[in-house]
């Protein structure tokens, strides 16, 4: 049995397990509560390892194991902004958003604010972040499954990101929350599973002396020292000051966009307090701090056992060094068979992280369409809750069907990019206007849309005009130049701008209710009044 | 307050004791200076690994460097501060907020 087939064997056994899961759990999803909040009965612990799931995207396994392999180093500051972020939830936002809010993220923006133009505002958020982070994940798909499923044609890419939509339209719309949230369950055991095998194997072919496997991978990267050292991928180039303010930018908008991602915040709603809503972020800050530990084991082991200019070759961007790094480090121990094996279970592994994070997405984005923009935008909250769910269900579908044909137009583009923009909105746009929100007495609505819409609008325009859109080789469009802002991330500017929007447009508008303020302050830290879960 | 004592909400009551106040003190004051901290350390990081390549790259043991070293400690503060939190959490914030939540919501809610 060839790996290609032995992989694909292995995803489709994990694609019929989870959509078992998710018709089991279609049975027992019967209202809003099931269906948005998966009942808000699921423990800390289920629902860390499920934030796990969700977060631990393709991007972050191979991605971070890639740059790594390639460039040393400067991988490691991603994996550290992406779990440092998840202190900013920890202590700012998970508990506090369980007790206010009801199914997502504009339930707790829109709490003491006039709620259409709010609600307009952070659906339309919730709804540009998730898309720019399901585009790049599905182009991803499409990309990867000719590395790990030897699929190379243009038929078989389209393909792939055709079944990976109808996959995650299929667990969003019958499962709901309780299925997508079992599918992230076990797609962060099969992930950690997976991650910490090859890492106890790599480190045991180097006597479990850290030491000599970074002196290995400095040896084969072929830059010596430099490969452990800051530096190869950002601010070696040309503009010193540039890509040092980059680095900056990238690493403000890592930190600070996490707790303002929509698909993260719901997740807080699916358990039954906020003691449990904590439980859970500190669950994930373990099972993510451990993986990202576990993924520099994998970049600078595949640089030491595989060889950068290897990776390389296989994919410039280097997001084959981990499945490559399975197959050679089964090689060694337990010969061909074992390689083989080894690099089946990888490649389906990755294949299932995406599928996990598409589904997340998913749900993220139709359920602010259905509860925000359908039910208290357009209906004014009469739409019944039945009603309410069906337009959900029917959202779901059309943002899938939205997705797999843009993910197909958009294959052979460099849309990488997109994650960090979600990154950069979340952090510029929904951050400020949640954080004002909770703390902040005068905040209003004016504040709360300008904080929205100042975010998103500045992140948005300073990623066109930057170089990662125009002017360079590797821009999205290589061959026309527009591009007048140097960074490649927004953040630096972005983010003070969405604070300050919010800000100046609080102080304008003088609108101010203190009754309400002295609902959702002591709602927040008491849990006085926050939903309760349901159990059937 | 005084004036509006009588038309005001429960929540506006209670947001006014003491109780409430103190609640929120000993939240806002772990909270609010963990978080300052947590970022400037971050950031440090960031910014010597943009501005102090020569520092970071220091070995200090084998191939280990200070960068690696520093980003393990960043490691090493997310874990203790999120353990740090729970425990301030347990012990000064839950039994607060239980309470005040008891007396709000009665026991026909539990």
């Amino acid at each position: 049995m060839s790996n290609h087939a032995l992989s694909i064997t292995l995803f489709v056994v994990f694609v019929a397990a989870t959509l078992g899961i998710t018709f089991w759990a279609s049975r027992h999803t019967k209202d809003a509560t099931d269906y948005y909040a998966g009942g808000r009965s699921f423990s800390g612990v289920q629902n860390g390892m499920a934030i796990g799931g969700d977060y631990m995207s393709a991007a972050s396994f191979l991605g971070i194991a890639g740059i790594i392999a390639l460039s040393g180093y400067d991988g490691f500051l991603y994996s550290i902004g992406f779990l440092v972020a998840w202190l900013v939830a920890l202590l700012l936002v998970a508990e506090l958003m369980r007790n206010s809010g009801k199914y997502t993220m504009a339930d707790v923006l829109a709490f003491r604010m006039s709620p259409r133009p709010v609600r307009t505002a952070a659906g339309v958020s919730t709804i540009i972040v998730s898309i720019f982070y399901l585009l790049a994940q599905m182009v991803g798909a499409g990309a990867l499954v000719g590395l790990l499923f030897g699929i190379t044609s243009d038929a078989g890419k389209i393909g792939t990101i055709v079944v990976v939509g109808i996959l995650m339209i299929v667990y969003v719309v019958v499962g709901g929350m309780k299925g997508t949230t079992w599918v992230q369950i076990v797609k962060a055991v099969l992930l950690m599973t997976g991650a910490a095998l090859v890492t106890l194997l790599v480190l045991g072919r180097f006597g479990f002396n850290l030491s000599s496997l970074l002196g290995t991978a400095a040896e084969q990267s072929g830059k010596g020292n430099a490969f452990l050292n800051p530096g190869l991928k950002y601010g070696v180039e040309a503009k010193g000051l540039t890509s040092k303010l980059d680095l900056i930018s990238l690493g403000l908008a890592l930190v600070l966009g996490t707790a303002g991602l929509p698909h993260i915040l719901i997740r807080f709603y699916t358990v039954p307090t906020a003691k449990e809503a904590r439980k859970s972020v500190i669950w994930g800050i373990g099972i993510i701090g451990v993986f990202y530990l576990l993924t520099l084991v994998l970049g600078f082991g595949a640089a030491a056992l595989v060889g950068s200019k290897a990776i390389a070759a296989q994919n410039k961007a280097g997001n084959t060094a981990a499945p490559q790094l399975a197959e050679k480090v089964g090689q060694l121990i337990f010969g061909d068979v074992g390689g083989t094996i080894l690099l089946a279970v990888i490649a389906a592994v990755a294949f299932a992280t995406i599928l996990a994070v598409v589904a997340g997405l998913t749900l993220a984005s139709s359920s602010s369409f259905a509860h925000d923009l359908y039910a208290h935008v357009f209906k004014k909250g009469t739409a019944s809750e039945q009603e309410e769910i069906r337009v959900a269900r029917i959202s779901a579908f059309a943002i899938g069907a939205v997705s797999i044909v843009l993910g197909i137009f958009a294959q052979n583009l460099n849309v990488a990019f997109l994650v960090a923009l979600a990154f950069a909105v979340a952090a510029s746009g929904n951050l400020p206007a949640i954080i004002y929100s909770l703390f902040w007495k005068r905040f209003n609505t004016a504040g709360a849309v300008s904080a929205i819409y100042g975010g998103l609008a500045s992140a948005v325009l300073l990623v066109i005009f930057s170089p990662v859109v125009s002017g360079t080789p590797t821009a999205l469009f290589p061959n026309v130049d527009f591009h007048w802002f140097p960074l490649e991330n927004p953040g630096l500017v972005s983010i003070p701008i969405g604070f300050l929007a919010g800000y100046i447009g609080t102080v304008l508008s003088k609108e101010y209710n203190a009754a309400k303020y002295a609902e959702i302050e002591v709602r927040s830290l008491t849990g006085a009044g926050a939903e309760k879960a349901v159990y059937h | 307050m005084t004036t509006r004592q009588d038309e005001s909400s429960e929540y506006e009551r209670v947001q006014a004791g003491p109780e409430f106040q103190e609640l929120r003190r000993r939240y806002r004051n772990w909270a609010f200076p963990v978080t300052v901290g947590f970022l400037v350390w971050y950031l440090l990081y960031v910014v010597l690994s943009g501005w102090a390549r020569g520092f970071m790259g220091t070995q200090v043991f084998g191939n280990v460097n200070v960068a690696l070293i520093f980003g393990f400690l960043q490691f090493v503060s997310t874990f203790l501060i999120a353990w740090a939190y729970a425990r301030h959490a347990d012990k000064k914030l839950d039994p607060l907020s239980d309470k005040l939540r008891g007396e709000m919501e009665g026991t026909s809610n539990e």
